[in-house]
């Protein structure tokens, strides 16, 4: 089990990245049920955490584990579980509560093969389940897709911190590809301020009446304000948090539209594409809520055709196709679940179109 | 020289508007919880974790900070805010159908774990806030509206007898039923909520509190007539004692 790194360069697992980034991001308590294919993280976090005399919870559940998150960022302080697909969808309902609290609740979503048990192949078929949530109500979710075992270090810092800043859920969406690779990772600092919790975080009510942190509201018409605010956040957050990658767009008749681990054989596909002198381009949603709808929308402008590249049966795609708007055609490359395809197969098929 | 014999608890909301049935007990139980609060002087170093059903309007009476958990999860939910605040005073109140049914997982691991918690669980046979439907200590042939002849073996299985069971685990400190059925039985029931706190803040283990509770509007009962079924129906079975507590055996 490797040790707790920072500013050192070492080949390490993706979820072992992760793990060791939500203990430097300074994550106080983390709660978790094992699953494959994340249970590293549980594994390092039972150790490092008892080591550093922060809190560790083997859960009874993945119920549970969600609801203890829920408590721990109640008082303010940074918490953190993981999952996988079958399991995160136990979490849905805690999800919609946090929502509803206004929690900074950071969930490590590795995702596996579904529907059901599945199988422990990586999938991206948990799009649907992170960016348009399994629970009850009106709520988003903010998603990070890391595409490499370093941006599992850089996103899992941005989810703590953008979970507090917005007292938003935050998702680290992750795959089984990323969760068992290991590549070279540089660690280091946690890079945001810290966010003043001091205003609502539960302390005891010292000096002071008890607040309550509740989502119980039984008039309709503050339900109804409370949504309004709700969703001037998330517009708010879109404006301010929409991220993504793209390369050789400027010109390109057919933008490659992928995320998550599939996005490099896709970025490979296109350079070969471009090699052999068609204007291909790439484009990468990193946060998948916010999603980069405006950009999208921008370059279906000069684009003749997008192209989603997806390890699920056509997920993101719709996102697209919205973005879109029926300015061009949206393609999809897909295969319902395991390694994505192979550059040279993404290659054959862009030409096949 | 005037003595004063009865004020409001420090601890309870000044101009709440009162949210039980005529009759209910969750008024006494809750206040009796809010006397222990001021008598152990924690307010301002508690947190509440209320519950969902009848029990969810609590935070609206305590003056302490609190978090509502979904249905079934506050034990989990406190066990997160005890985790991450270890000297703060954290408890739930819940009903027997989100403490024993729907929780049990987390109310049983909780106690397992022996997280320093104080749990308290109003136990009125019924779903009281849907509208009185069989739940997990629903007593055999007892009529409600989803055990329309009566809780019988075929259908339905046993009721759960709730502080016996938290009491065989290990983790847990104290484990008693009582109640409020009369004036002794309140007086009794005090004491056994101070004792769940007081396992809590000395570090000892899981604290908790099984309350026998009547439900006169599901019950179809005049109040008076509510706590003779306390007495001749729930009692028998649900028999009021201190089942664990260790410390004094």
């Amino acid at each position: 089990m490797p040790e707790c790194l920072t500013n050192k360069k070492v080949l390490t697992k993706g979820n072992y990245a992760i793990a060791n980034a939500a203990v430097l991001a300074g994550c106080q308590c983390y709660f978790g049920y094992p699953i494959t294919p994340q249970s590293e993280i549980g594994e390092f976090m039972s150790g490092k955490m008892q080591e550093l005399k922060r809190a560790y919870v083997s859960a009874e559940s993945e119920l549970a584990a969600i609801n203890m998150v829920i408590g721990a960022t109640s008082t303010g302080v940074k918490a953190m579980t993981s999952s996988s697909s079958c399991a995160v969808a136990l979490m849905q309902e805690g999800l919609s509560y946090a929502t509803a609290d206004e929690l900074p609740v950071v969930l490590v979503s590795v995702m596996r093969g579904g529907p059901g048990l599945g199988n422990i192949y990586p999938s991206q078929g948990d799009y649907f389940q992170a960016t348009k949530g399994g629970g009850n109500g009106d709520y988003k979710l903010i998603v990070l897709a890391p595409s490499t075992v370093q941006e599992c270090v850089d996103l899992t810092y941005k989810a703590f911190y953008l979970a507090h800043k917005y007292k938003n859920p935050t998702v680290l969406l992750a795959d089984g590809l990323l969760g068992q690779m290991m590549e070279p990772v540089e660690f280091y600092d946690y890079p945001y301020p810290e966010i003043d919790n001091s205003k609502w975080a539960l302390t005891g009510a010292k000096g002071r009446d008890g607040r309550i942190i509740r989502s119980y509201a039984p008039l309709a018409d503050n339900q109804c304000v409370f949504l309004e605010k709700l969703f001037q956040k998330y517009k708010t957050i879109e404006e301010n948090e929409t991220e993504w990658e793209e390369i050789n767009t400027e010109d390109a008749d057919i933008v490659l539209v992928s995320f998550g681990s599939t996005s490099r054989n896709v970025k490979t596909a296109m350079k070969l594409l471009r090699e052999k002198g068609l204007k291909v381009g790439f484009f990468r949603p990193i946060t998948l809520f916010p999603f980069p709808t405006k950009r999208l929308a921008e370059l279906s402008k000069t684009a003749k055709k997008f192209v989603t590249v997806e390890v699920n049966m056509g997920q993101m795609v719709n996102d697209v196709r919205l973005a879109v708007n029926g300015a061009c055609p949206v393609e999809l490359i897909n295969k319902g679940v395991g390694a994505p395809p192979s550059a040279q197969e993404i290659v054959s098929r862009i030409e096949a179109l | 020289m005037a003595t004063q014999v009865f004020k409001i608890p420090e601890s309870l909301r000044d101009n709440v508007k009162y949210s039980f049935c005529p009759g209910c007990d969750h008024g006494v139980a809750v206040r009796l919880v809010a006397e222990v609060i001021d008598e152990l002087g924690i307010r301002e170093n508690s947190i509440l974790v209320a519950s969902i059903g009848c029990s969810v309007t609590t935070y609206d009476f305590l003056n302490v900070d609190s978090l509502e958990a979904p249905h079934g999860r506050a034990l989990a939910e406190a066990t997160g805010v005890k985790r991450a605040q270890p000297d703060k005073v954290v408890f739930t109140y819940q009903g027997d159908g989100d403490f024993a049914s729907i929780g049990l997982a987390e109310s049983m691991h909780s106690a397992l774990r022996g997280e320093k918690l104080t749990a308290i669980c109003i136990n009125n046979t019924t779903y009281g806030m849907t509208g009185g439907q069989l739940g997990p200590t629903t007593l055999l042939g007892q009529v409600t509206t989803t055990s329309p002849t009566g809780r019988n073996l075929e259908y339905y299985g046993y009721p759960i007898k709730i502080a016996e069971h938290i009491a065989l685990c290990d983790g847990t400190a104290f484990s008693a039923r009582v109640s409020l059925d009369s004036v002794a039985n309140i007086r009794k029931a005090k004491q056994a909520i101070k004792k769940a706190f007081e396992v809590q803040i000395h570090g000892l283990g899981f604290g908790f509190v099984e309350i026998l509770s009547t439900c006169p509007t599901n019950w179809k009962m005049t109040p008076d007539k509510a706590h003779t079924r306390v007495r001749e129906e729930m009692m028998p079975i649900f028999k009021p004692g201190i089942y664990k507590d260790i410390t004094i055996n």
